[in-house]
């Protein structure tokens, strides 16, 4: 056997291509080795060879990541290899759909009578309506099914809603009446609660912050001045940086250079840079918000910070190269939150509903309020929309993922608009891609029904059970009567 | 105050005799249950069971609940609508779901639990194969009784268990009575009247 190997080599060796045949087989051991490499390699482009296909706007971020969907590694107890991908949905996007009240939760087809229902469409499976890497069949909101697919336990909606008859299945959820998930701001009851609503409600104001009032371990430490910092001397020879720091909240809430510089308030291992982390350690919610969103995603994986030049949207190209951390809004030492809630929004985006903003009645409002003429809550900045003040359990918290109330956009309205819009109007807006195109700056072209559908219907029952109501009493004076009339 | 003494007596007394039926049923003491195996309990004693408790919570939610607080003219009142509107509680039809749902999550239950009505007034409670159609005509038929089978969905065989659920508070039969859902062919219910059946199916490994 070695002999002939031997004989082969030797006849290789002498042919006058085996230059041709060594350059060939180095080519293929380093595209090879590349490959392989690419497979356990961190999250990098040297993966992309990999990819199959174009993800989603919502996971392209972290696509280099393979392991943040695909390792069963990093599932969670009890998960296996497969429902590895079902487990990392639920990781990230479980708690959203417990907060928005699922109206299709995975426990609601638990009951063993929807056997036949779940072999046709298994709605206990994320991946059964939301696949990734098929550009080709994704529609909005990651949606990979045909958008009919209410029909498939729906189909007798008209029995009990006849005012339905004849509706479109791929309309249920594409005409801003109903969502598969989160349908809190467009279900019956809000529907009608809301019903009759003008346009431009008398008191047009968002909720006010409450800025001291959740800092961790915060709300008893003394205020701050220039003569108790304790940062390094060339820090504390800058007038400006000072000013900033010792007129704004961190001073007044006792937090020191040391506290965001220096861990542990050391200022031996003084860093001029401040992690997320750090950040974390008072503003818990807004990190964790931040985190969630297309902002933060990539920190939460484990990644680099975004940039807007790996954004999908359109960005300014001075702004490419700026990297998405706490202090890319919030910077210098006057983390002045003014100017986070627009300005900082407007030095990256450039999309045509951003720039529309500058000259829309929001921004107006919002200027008013920046100059004192307008009421303090009465403003529309970005961040009065996109990151809105919400409240947690009687506390007041801003949203740090941007792109929660805009899955789908229609959560928007409960949680915005319907502070100074009625609903009606904010439905029909939200529904409007025009409206989106010029911020919103006009009112909608055409008026959503659901409102008043709503509302019909629930006149149609109040009256339905006033006839029976009527009818039970007739029904009890007239036995009342007879029997009456018998002990006579 | 004595009132809501009474009502939460009520309750515990109602929760612990439900629970001591279970432990009847089961043949052991709750520290023999938790060590060793116990081989002689049928899929029928542990509905019978799990039944028992469940309707001795919802007789308490219905009863001393609601009906009370409606007696009462309280301001806190049960409403289909529950998380939006102020001052409301669940309905007990709903209360009882929500409990099923629970089960449901729970991967150590080993059973599910539902309500089902000839009569429904949300649709998601109406017989949903013609085994359930056949048990809920049964046990309207037979007062009194109870409807046991075996039903195969999916690749699984169940047992299930299908008991009479009744109006067992005032609350129960005036709200459905006057229900807008109703359909023509609703019957006028009163108290004790069978309205519907619950079933607990049990997976036979």
């Amino acid at each position: 056997m070695l002999k002939k190997v031997s004989q082969a080599w030797k006849f290789c060796a002498s042919s006058p291509s085996m230059p041709k045949w060594l350059l060939w087989g180095a080519v293929n051991l380093v595209i090879a080795g590349y490959m392989t490499y690419g497979l356990v390699a961190p999250a990098s482009s040297m993966k992309s060879a990999w990819l199959p296909g174009e993800t989603t706007h919502g996971h392209y971020q972290i696509e280099l990541d393979c392991n943040a969907c695909h390792d069963p590694a990093s599932a969670s107890d009890g998960a296996d290899a497969s429902d590895v991908m079902q487990d990392a949905c639920i990781r990230c996007h479980g708690q959203q759909l417990k907060d928005s009240n699922d109206t299709h939760p995975a426990k609601k087809f638990n009951d063993p009578t929807n056997a036949a229902r779940l072999a046709i469409l298994d709605a206990q499976d994320c991946l059964t309506c939301h696949r990734e890497h098929v550009p080709e069949q994704t529609l909005t909101m990651g949606l990979t099914v045909p958008q009919d697919y209410c029909w498939h336990c729906h189909q007798e909606v008209a029995e009990s809603r006849p005012s339905h008859a004849g509706m479109a299945y791929d309309s249920c959820a594409t005409a801003g009446c109903h969502n598969y998930h989160d349908n809190r701001a467009i279900y019956e009851k809000y529907l009608d609660n809301h019903f009759g609503e003008p346009d431009f409600l008398e008191l047009a104001s968002v909720m006010p912050r409450e800025p001291h009032a959740y800092w961790r371990g915060q709300k008893d430490a003394a205020p701050l001045d220039l003569t108790g910092a304790d940062g390094p001397q060339e820090a504390m020879a800058d007038r400006k940086l000072m000013a900033d720091w010792e007129e704004t909240a961190h001073a007044a809430a006792g937090v020191n250079c040391s506290g965001c510089h220096g861990p542990s308030n050391d200022i031996s291992e003084w860093t001029n840079t401040v992690a997320l982390s750090t950040c974390q350690q008072c503003h818990e919610s807004e990190a964790e918000t931040f985190l969630q969103g297309k902002h933060g995603m990539r920190l939460a994986a484990g990644m680099s910070p975004m940039t807007p030049q790996q954004a999908r949207l359109p960005m300014h190209v001075g702004a490419h190269h700026r990297e998405l951390t706490c202090s890319a809004c919030h910077d210098g030492h006057r983390f002045d939150t003014k100017y986070a809630a627009a300005e900082a929004c407007l030095k990256c985006h450039a999309d045509d509903h951003s720039m529309a903003y500058v000259d829309s009645s929001h921004a107006q409002l919002w200027l008013n309020e920046l100059d004192g003429s307008g009421e303090v809550g009465s403003g529309v900045s970005c961040a009065t929309c996109h990151m809105p003040r919400v409240d947690v359990d009687g506390v007041v918290h801003v949203q740090h993922d941007q792109s929660s109330n805009l899955r789908p956009n229609e959560k928007m309205a409960r949680e915005v608009c319907t502070q100074c819009h009625g609903l009606e109007y904010s439905l029909s807006s939200l529904a409007d891609s025009s409206a989106k195109q010029h911020c919103y700056s006009q009112a909608p072209e055409e008026r959503t029904e659901s409102v008043q559908m709503a509302h019909d219907w629930f006149v149609e029952q109040e009256a339905k059970r006033a006839r029976r109501q009527s009818k039970r009493t007739k029904s009890d004076s007239s036995v009342s009567n007879q029997a009456g009339d018998g002990s006579e | 105050m004595s009132k809501k003494l009474l009502s939460c007596g009520a309750a515990l007394i109602v929760m612990v005799t439900g629970s001591a039926v279970l432990m009847t049923q089961s043949g052991c003491s709750p520290s023999e249950a938790s060590t060793m195996p116990v081989g002689g309990i049928t899929p029928q004693q542990f509905a019978d069971g799990v039944h028992a408790v469940m309707m001795a919570d919802r007789t308490v939610y219905a009863k001393h609940v609601v009906t009370n607080l409606k007696k009462q003219n309280a301001p806190v009142k049960a409403d289909e609508y529950w998380q939006d509107t102020e001052n409301a509680i669940p309905l007990p039809a709903q209360a009882f779901r929500m409990g099923a749902e629970l089960v449901d999550e729970n991967p150590e239950a080993g059973f599910t639990y539902s309500l089902r009505s000839q009569w429904p007034l949300n649709e998601q409670h109406k017989a949903k194969s013609d085994f359930e159609k056949e048990a809920l005509e049964f046990i309207s038929a037979n007062p009194g009784e109870n409807f046991y089978g075996e039903e195969e969905l999916g690749d699984e065989k169940y047992f299930v268990a299908v008991y009479p659920d009744r109006a067992v508070a005032e609350a129960c039969w005036s709200c459905h009575n006057d229900h807008p859902n109703r359909g023509d062919d609703y019957p006028e219910f009163a108290k004790d009247d069978v309205m519907g059946g619950v079933l607990v199916r049990v997976p036979m490994q």
